[in-house]
C-alpha cells in the first residue's frame, strides 16, 4: 500500500541531509555510469560485426562452377561443369529445411540504353528468392515474379543507381530500357546497403536470359541461404555435405578444388568473428556486474554508515513508539530511493556519454555504441533491487538498535 | 499505576558485572509525582529507563497499569511506549532536521493518526506550552528552554498515562527551569502521573514525593509538602 506520510518521512530525511545522500548517491550514479558506457561499448562492437554482413543476408553462400582440374571416371581433365535449373531442384529436395532461399545467377554485362543515356551494367538472371538472399530493398514496383520465371517476360528490376544514372530524374517505373538492342520493361527500383555497386546490377528472371541468350537450361551460379538457426559450425558441416553430394552428382574427383567451389570464406570469418564476440559476450557482463556490485557494497557500506549516524534519531522515534518495521521502512526506502534515482542520473550520463564519443570510436571497431531501452527497464528495475540489497543489512542493523543505547548522551 | 518488586539491573564491564540495581521495590499510584534522587551513578537513569521500557531488568517484577512488562517482542513494547508512556530528557532529544511541531507530531504519527489530524493536535499541545509563534522553527533555532517545552509538548501529545523525565531541568538556568517545573506541576494538577530524575533538592520539593537511592537500593522514599513552581517565575 502507498503510504503518503512514509514516504514524506523519507524524502524530509533525505532533503534535510543532502551531503549523506550525495556522498551514497554518488558510488552508485559513477558504478552504474560505468556499466552503462561498458555495455555500450559491447554493442557497438556487435554493431562493427554485423555491418560485416550487411551486404548479403549473413547466411547466404554461392556455389560457383568451373572446369575440372583433375581427370575421374575417365573423364577428362578441364571439363566444364554446367548445372541446369534441375539442380536447383536437387538441391532443394535434398537439403530440405536446411535451405531457406536458394536462387540461380546468371551474370553477364551488356550496354544498356535509354534515351540517350547508356552504360556497362551486370544482368543477373535470377529467381524470385534472390531478393532476400542479397537484401534488396524494393523502392518502387516489385521484385522478379514466379510469373514472370514461367512466362520469361523481358521484365527488370534495376538499382537505384542505374535509376539515376539512365533516367536522370525521371521515374523509371514502366518505362522501357535497351540491352543491346533487346527492350525490357522496368518493372520495379531496388536499394542495396551493400554499396554503390551493388546498386548498379539489373535483375531480370533467369528463364528470360536462357531463353534469348543461352538456349538451353543452363543456370551459371547458384546462391542460397541456409536456414539461420543453424549455428556457424552446423552451416559449415552443411557446406560440406553439398560439396560432396555436387561432386558426386557431376562426376568431380573429390579432391578437385576447381569444378565446384562453394564459398565458405564467409563462414570462417564469421566463427572467427563469433569466437571473439561471444568472448566478450562473456567478459562484459562479469565486468558490469563487477561494476554493480561494487556500487551494491558502496551503498550499502554508506548506509551502515548512515544508520550509525542516525542511531541517535532511530532511539529518539523508537521512544516515541516506532515499530521496527517502520524503521526498516524508512532506512530500506530511502536506500532504495537515493540508488534508483542516482543510478538512473549514472545511466543518463553513461548514455550521455556515448552518444558524445560514439562516433569517435569507429576506427577501434566500435560502431554506433549504445544501450537500448530494453536495457535501460532491466536496469532500473536492478537499481532497485540493489538499493533494496544495499539497505537491508543497514535497515534489519537499524530497527536493532536499542533505544537506551540510541539515547545515551554523547 | 506502577509495581515494581525486587528488581535487578547489571551491566557488564569487560570480563565482570556492574551490578547497578540490586532489588528495588517501589510502587506509584496514579496522579502521584515523584522525585528520583541520588549520587551520580546510584542507577536512577537506569530505573527510569526500565520503568519506561528503554532497558530490561534482570531480575524482578515489574506490572506497568497491570500489564506485566516482560520478554515483550520489539513490536509490543513500541506500541506501550506509544500509548502508556511519555519521556522528557535532560537533552531534549529532539529530531534537530524537523521542526518544533513536526516534532511533536511525531508520536501521533505512529499511532497512525491522519496527518491533518496530527498537525492540529501538535499545534494544540505546542499552544499550551506557549510556543505557538515557533511551531515551524527548527530545534537549533530555540533556546534550550523553548526545546524542552516541545519535548514535553511531544510528550504530551500522545496523552500518556506515565511521564517520565530524567533530568528535565539539567541543562538549564534556574529561572527556566522553575518554568518548566510550572509546567510540569500543572501537568500534574490535571491527573497525569509523573516520574521524575533530579539532582537538585529544590527541584525535588517541587514534587510530592522523593526516593532516594544509593547503592542500587532504595533508602529513603517520603512524602513532601509540594513547592509550588509559579510563585518564582
Ligand atoms: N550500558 C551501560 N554499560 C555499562 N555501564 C553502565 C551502562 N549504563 C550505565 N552504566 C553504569 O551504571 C551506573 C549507573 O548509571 P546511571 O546512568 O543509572 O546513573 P545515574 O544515577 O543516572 O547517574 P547520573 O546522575 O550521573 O546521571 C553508572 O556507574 C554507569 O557508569
Ligand atoms: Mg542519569
Amino acid at each position: 500500500m502507498f503510504d503518503l506520510d512514509l514516504w514524506r518521512e523519507i524524502f524530509q530525511s533525505i532533503n534535510k541531509n543532502k551531503t549523506r545522500a550525495l556522498l551514497s548517491g554518488f558510488t552508485v550514479a559513477f558504478a552504474i555510469m560505468l556499466f552503462t558506457i561498458l555495455f555500450g561499448i559491447a554493442n557497438g562492437l556487435e554493431n562493427t560485426f554485423e555491418k560485416f554482413f550487411i551486404r548479403r543476408a549473413e547466411n547466404a553462400i554461392n556455389i560457383r562452377f568451373g572446369t575440372t582440374s583433375k581427370p575421374y571416371k575417365g573423364l577428362q581433365i578441364g571439363r566444364q561443369i554446367q548445372p541446369t535449373s534441375a539442380d536447383l531442384i536437387y538441391l532443394k529436395k535434398e537439403f530440405g529445411d536446411n535451405i531457406e532461399y536458394i536462387s540461380s545467377k546468371i551474370s553477364r554485362g551488356y550496354q544498356v540504353k535509354y534515351k540517350k543515356q547508356k552504360g556497362g551494367y551486370t544482368i543477373s538472371g535470377v529467381s524470385p528468392d534472390y531478393q532476400y538472399i542479397e537484401k534488396a530493398e524494393i523502392e518502387d514496383g516489385r521484385f522478379i515474379s514466379l510469373k514472370d520465371i514461367y512466362t520469361k517476360d523481358k521484365v527488370c528490376v534495376i538499382g537505384r543507381l542505374v535509376e539515376e544514372d539512365l533516367f536522370l530524374k525521371e521515374s523509371a517505373m514502366g518505362k522501357y530500357i535497351d540491352l543491346e538492342g533487346v527492350q525490357y520493361k522496368v518493372v520495379g527500383v531496388y536499394s542495396d546497403g551493400g554499396g554503390d555497386s551493388q546498386e548498379r546490377v539489373i535483375y531480370a528472371p533467369y528463364t528470360t536470359i536462357q531463353r534469348l541468350y543461352l538456349g538451353n537450361d543452363d543456370i551459371g551460379n547458384i546462391s542460397l541461404t541456409y536456414n539461420p538457426n543453424l549455428s556457424v559450425d552446423q552451416a559449415l558441416a552443411l557446406v560440406k555435405d553439398m560439396t560432396v553430394k555436387l561432386k558426386n552428382k557431376f562426376d568431380i574427383a573429390p579432391n578437385d578444388q576447381r569444378g565446384i567451389r562453394i564459398g565458405d570464406g564467409v563462414l570462417n570469418a564469421k566463427k572467427r568473428l563469433d569466437n571473439i564476440s561471444s568472448g566478450l559476450g562473456a567478459l562484459i557482463p562479469i565486468i558490469g556486474f563487477g561494476t554493480l556490485i561494487a556500487g551494491i557494497l558502496g551503498i550499502s557500506n554508506i548506509m551502515i554508515f548512515i544508520v550509525k549516524e542516525r542511531t541517535k534519531e532511530i532511539g529518539i522515534r523508537k521512544a516515541l513508539g516506532a515499530s521496527p518495521k517502520s524503521i526498516v521502512s524508512i532506512i530500506l526506502l530511502e536506500s532504495i530511493l537515493i540508488t534508483a534515482i542516482t543510478g538512473y542520473i549514472g545511466l543518463l550520463i553513461g548514455v550521455g556519454i556515448l552518444k558524445a564519443v560514439g562516433s569517435s570510436l569507429e576506427r577501434y571497431f566500435i560502431t554506433n555504441p549504445s544501450v537500448n531501452s530494453s536495457i535501460l527497464l532491466t536496469a532500473t528495475i536492478v537499481l532497485i533491487i540493489a538499493g533494496a540489497i544495499a539497505g537491508f543489512l543497514p535497515a534489519k542493523r537499524a530497527s536493532k538498535i536499542k533505544p537506551i543505547i540510541a539515547l545515551r548522551d554523547g | 499505576m506502577l509495581k515494581i518488586h525486587q528488581l535487578h539491573k547489571s551491566y557488564p564491564i569487560g570480563d565482570s558485572s556492574l551490578h547497578v540495581l540490586k532489588g528495588i521495590d517501589l510502587s506509584v499510584k496514579e496522579g502521584e509525582m515523584v522525585a528520583i534522587m541520588g549520587s551520580s551513578g546510584s542507577g536512577k537513569s537506569t530505573l527510569l529507563n526500565i520503568i519506561g521500557m528503554l532497558d530490561e531488568a534482570d531480575e524482578g517484577e515489574y506490572i506497568l497499569d497491570g500489564l506485566p512488562i516482560k520478554d515483550l517482542t520489539e513490536k509490543k513494547a513500541a506500541v506501550y511506549r506509544n500509548k502508556f508512556l511519555g519521556f522528557i530528557f535532560q537533552s531534549f532529544n529532539l529530531i534537530n532536521y524537523k521542526t518544533a511541531l513536526e516534532n511533536v507530531a511525531l508520536p501521533l504519527y505512529y499511532q497512525g493518526m491522519k496527518r491533518a489530524e496530527r498537525q492540529e493536535l501538535a499545534m494544540f499541545h505546542l499552544e499550551k506550552v506557549g510556543l505557538t509563534d515557533w511551531a515551524k522553527h527548527l530545534p537549533k533555532e530555540l533556546s534550550g528552554g523553548q526545546n524542552q517545552r516541545v519535548a514535553i509538548a511531544r510528550a504530551l501529545a500522545a496523552n500518556p498515562k506515565l511521564l517520565l523525565a530524567d533530568e528535565p531541568t539539567g541543562a538549564l538556568d534556574t529561572k527556566t527551569s522553575y518554568e518548566i517545573m510550572a509546567f510540569i506541576q500543572q501537568l500534574n494538577d490535571e491527573g497525569k502521573t509523573i516520574l521524575m530524575v533530579t539532582h537538585e533538592e529544590d527541584i525535588a520539593n517541587m514534587c510530592k514525593r522523593i526516593v532516594r537511592l544509593r547503592d542500587g537500593i532504595i533508602m529513603e522514599d517520603t512524602k513532601v509538602t509540594q513547592v509550588r513552581a509559579e510563585q518564582y517565575v
